[in-house]
């Protein structure tokens, strides 16, 4: 039978902040020791209060922004309990009846709207190393701040899933919410997939896929999830609500833990954060801060750069920001894919962009003819070079001696020398004779005595005049 | 109180205050002294003033925290056994600002476990006895505060006052108590018991005294989002000295021991004669605040009590085998039976299916409850009540019925729900040798004047 796939997403986002929620110990524990960025709030001394960073406050407004969303102005902090070694107070301060983002929406670049229903912000937890016989608790990461941005039901295959994230991604990255980085949890994912068949009414039970980590994975889950709950429907045996974990070396989901065995929660409102209020003021003031998104930019670019190759480049903001500042996007932005597509590490090549007036200089040269697309392409790659890189278009192009020949009375003389070159009588008779093909022969003779300078349309034509 | 000088050296007043202490061991007062310590810093004090240098408002004088007060003196116990590892590397900020005036702690005080209880009798070290009477309670929770100030160990201590712990053993013992606004003193570092009703307050044998602290202590801490901006040091304009108390009639019926009803009679003719004028109305609603406490507090309790696991600090079973034998023998061998009552309360109203039905409509009737007295005081200055139906009862009588012991609670803990100050004063004693006491009640943030009124009526009464 067939079914249609329903997926709704959670997605746990860290704010960029220095300090962390309600502590003022630094928020960015990468390459430190377990446990050294910890506060006696954090670890939950006796007698700590939580002391709300403000700006965790503004960071969720951009995010808000950047999802299309209204910005609550009465906001309020809520304690989720439940006991867990990772979880120092025994509770997580969470937002549970009074979220700060309300209604908004991500759209995909097929341009599906995904609705979000809501995102609220709450503490990450620390973690737990696990050893053979014990386990240690590392809370560096307890109180780091996040945002739950949680979606409406609109999500309707794998390559959808993937994508929705990855254009999340994008919005929380461009409006610097969120350093971003994935392979350090920056940004989770908890995804809901549940099928029915064709034309039914009603949505199927669901399964929870907790915790993923990556774009692919997150669609490589869904994919998994099809086939798993559809045999089982095929079957006609009962999907179960339940959350599953993801395995990404076997590509598999495994059971974690079913309905009834979830944890009642005992919401209760923080009682040591006063409510949230933030004026109008406010909210626009940190809204105006956020750059062009994803989607302005795809608007922007839509009359000047084919489709694919805006996907291809829109992973990198300050590269979006960089072809609204040139003229001939459309070349550059070649340059830019091709080199994205190619070269490795290609991400870190990008920290540091050329200048507008080094991209403008060579889209003009080459624009002009002076330089061949094979000699645009290596100075571009120049300007990637630790050495180089600062130098203009055309210093570069003159030190690597790309600039074409397209003088043509210089060019005339040297087609005139090779044409007397008796090495060439027998090709010059054969084209006279109708053989076509010789002319690539004789361009390349050309090339070769303008030691590769030459412009080789240029030169071709000068050649058929001669030769008539 | 009386203040290191040059003659009177702070040494002298330290010695004192822990010589006493010895002497009245056998009252279960302390926790912990800290006799080197405090000597020792008696002794930089008088260096100090020897050398003419700057020395605070409380130079040399000696005080007791209740011991849920965190600082590195002694180990923050909460008369515990969960917490009796405890040594804290954070000050309370309470505390803090009092040591920076030269306030010397001698000691920590006795107090009911994580100061759940009205009598000090549910203390892991045993319960504190009334220094009036050997055989009967300090009241509580901060009973050992109350009679640490009360037999002239120390001239002040610090309390927490959550639905009455710091007024009624005030009233059981003879000495003033006071409860602030809400938010009025800095809550960081203080172990948490219902952190929308906590609030931190002293115990001392004047209401000057009390005022003294409370400049000290008052204002707005960072660390303490709830705290309110300073108030209480912001001079407002003079109000009339002749002012209009009111009385409950609930509060003065039958359910009140006759006695305590002849001290309030009394204390009404006083004012009276003094030109001030009383009015009696009800307030309906506070029936409900005895429920209303007992759902809302028990459900911060379970969820400020969750830190306690075994984990980090404190107690760990040694015979945890796993995590939830380390999560359920660790409490369960470090939480006293009330403590346990509490967290299933709490747990119980918090559930889901049950909040709307117990959480929430407490919430609802507790902003009644602050409705209610807005109104009573657009009507009246102050009010003026017994602070417990009883004087102090005999140890052991109600710890069989945690029910009556509640009910002990009752005229105390609407204060606490609505937010606003109450100050227990000392009103004379029973033919038994008892001490009864009066709490007067104000506004949110007239803490001052409603201190320097307690301070002119004594004053009339030539005490």
């Amino acid at each position: 039978m067939k079914y249609n796939i329903t997926i709704g997403i959670e997605c746990h986002v860290q704010l960029a902040t220095k300090t962390k929620l309600f502590s003022e110990v630094d928020n960015d524990a990468r390459d430190k020791d377990p446990n050294t960025c910890v506060s006696p709030v954090d670890y939950a001394l006796p007698g700590m209060l939580p002391r709300l960073n403000r700006e965790a406050i503004k960071l969720a407004i951009r995010a808000g922004k950047a999802m299309n969303a209204k910005i609550n102005s009465y906001s309020r902090f809520d304690r989720k309990h439940y006991y867990y070694p990772d979880l120092p107070k025994g509770y997580q301060i969470s937002q549970f009846y009074h979220p700060i983002i309300g209604k908004g929406f991500i759209t995909l670049p097929d341009g599906t709207k995904v609705r979000i229903e809501h995102a609220h912000m709450e503490e990450d937890a620390g973690k737990l190393n696990h050893y053979d016989t014990y386990s240690l608790v590392d809370l560096n990461r307890a109180g780091t701040p996040l945002i739950e941005i949680v979606s409406m039901p609109d999500i309707h295959s794998a390559k959808q899933a993937h994508d929705y994230c990855k254009e999340l991604w994008r919005a929380m990255t461009y409006a610097g919410v969120t350093i971003g980085d994935l392979f350090n949890g920056n940004m989770r994912f908890d995804v809901n997939i549940s099928l029915a068949p064709e034309g039914a009414k009603e949505l199927g039970k669901r399964a929870e896929i907790k915790n993923l980590n990556s774009f692919r994975s997150v669609e490589r889950a869904v994919e998994y999830e099809y086939e798993r709950q559809s045999k089982l429907l095929d079957k006609g045996e009962p999907v179960r609500q339940e959350t599953r974990g993801w395995n990404d070396a076997t590509g598999k989901t495994t059971f974690q833990r079913s309905k009834e065995e979830a944890q009642d929660y005992r919401y209760m409102p923080e009682p040591d954060i006063p409510p949230v209020k933030l004026s109008e003021e406010f909210i626009s003031e940190e809204m105006a801060k956020v750059p062009l998104l994803p989607q302005d930019y795809r608007e922007k670019f839509s009359g000047s750069l084919p489709a694919d190759t805006l996907e291809v480049l829109l992973d990198y903001q300050p590269l979006m920001e960089k072809l609204s500042e040139v003229k001939d996007i459309k070349r550059i932005a070649n340059w830019f894919a091709s080199v994205l597509l190619a070269e490795e590490k290609s991400y870190e090549m990008l920290n540091d962009l050329p200048s507008a007036e080094q991209l403008n200089e060579l889209a003009e040269m080459t624009e002009k003819q002076e330089l061949s697309s094979t000699g645009a392409k290596e100075v571009f790659l120049k300007f990637f070079d630790p050495q180089m890189g600062k130098k203009s278009a055309r210093d570069i192009a003159k030190e690597l001696n790309v600039i074409q020949e397209n003088d043509t009375g210089a060019l005339e003389a040297i087609v005139d020398q090779v044409l007397a070159d008796r090495a060439c009588a027998q090709a010059i008779a054969d084209f006279k004779a109708g053989s076509e093909k010789v002319i690539g022969f004789l361009v390349g003779q050309v090339m070769k005595a303008s030691q590769g300078k030459a412009n080789p349309g240029a030169a071709q034509q000068i050649l058929r005049q001669k030769l008539q | 109180m009386q203040i290191a000088t040059k003659e009177i050296t702070a040494e002298s007043l330290v010695r004192a205050a822990l010589d006493k202490a010895e002497e009245y061991k056998d009252y279960n007062i302390f926790t912990s002294l800290d006799k080197d310590g405090a000597l020792k810093k008696a002794k930089i004090i008088d260096e100090k003033i020897k050398n003419g240098e700057e020395v605070g408002k409380l130079a040399g004088v000696p005080f007791a925290i209740k011991d849920n007060f965190l600082s590195p003196v002694g180990n923050t116990t909460a008369s515990s056994k969960i917490l009796e590892p405890l040594k804290s590397p954070i000050t309370a900020t309470s505390v803090k600002k009092l040591e920076d005036e030269g306030a010397i702690i001698i000691g920590r005080t006795n107090l009911d476990s994580f100061a759940h209880g009205s009598s000090t009798e549910n203390s892991y070290f045993g319960p504190t006895l009334n220094s009036h009477d050997k055989t009967r309670v300090a009241g509580g929770s901060s009973g050992g505060s109350a009679v640490a100030v009360a037999l002239g160990i120390v001239p002040f201590a610090t309390g927490t006052d959550t639905g009455g712990s710091i007024r009624q053993p005030a009233s059981f013992n003879g000495v003033y108590g006071f409860k602030p606004t809400y938010g009025t003193i800095s809550r960081y570092g203080v172990v948490a018991m219902a952190s929308s009703t906590d609030c931190i307050g002293f115990f001392a044998n004047s209401a000057e005294d009390i005022d003294l602290l409370m400049s000290i202590t008052s204002g707005r801490d960072p660390k303490d989002m709830t705290t309110l901006p300073d108030y209480y040091n912001i001079e407002t304009g003079k109000s009339s000295d002749i002012k209009t108390i009111g009385i409950i009639k609930d509060f003065n019926n039958d359910s009140v021991a006759p006695e305590i009803r002849e001290a309030l009679k009394k204390k009404i003719e006083e004012l009276k004669s003094a030109g001030h004028k009383i009015i009696e109305f009800d307030m309906p609603m506070l029936k409900y605040a005895l429920a209303v406490y007992y759902i809302v507090v028990p459900a911060e309790i379970s969820s400020n009590l969750s830190r306690h696991d075994g984990v980090r600090y404190g107690y760990r079973s040694s015979e945890a085998k796993d995590l939830d034998e380390v999560y359920g023998k660790s409490r369960s061998d470090g939480f006293m039976p009330e403590n346990k009552r509490r967290i299933m309360i709490g747990n119980f109203v918090l559930s889901s299916g049950f909040y709307d039905a117990y959480y929430l409509k407490a919430q609802q009737a507790r902003t009644l409850i602050i409705k209610e007295y807005e109104n009573a005081f657009s009507k009246c200055d102050f009010i003026l009540t017994p602070v417990a139906p009883n004087p102090a009862f005999k140890l052991g009588e109600k710890t069989n019925d945690p029910v009556a012991m509640y009910l002990e609670d009752v005229m105390s803990v609407p204060l606490n729900l609505a937010g606003v100050p109450g100050l227990a004063i000392p009103a004379g004693e029973t033919k038994d040798g008892l001490s009864l006491g009066l709490q007067l009640v104000g506004p949110r943030r007239s803490d001052r004047e409603l201190l320097r009124f307690a301070s002119n009526i004594a004053k009339k009464e030539g005490k």
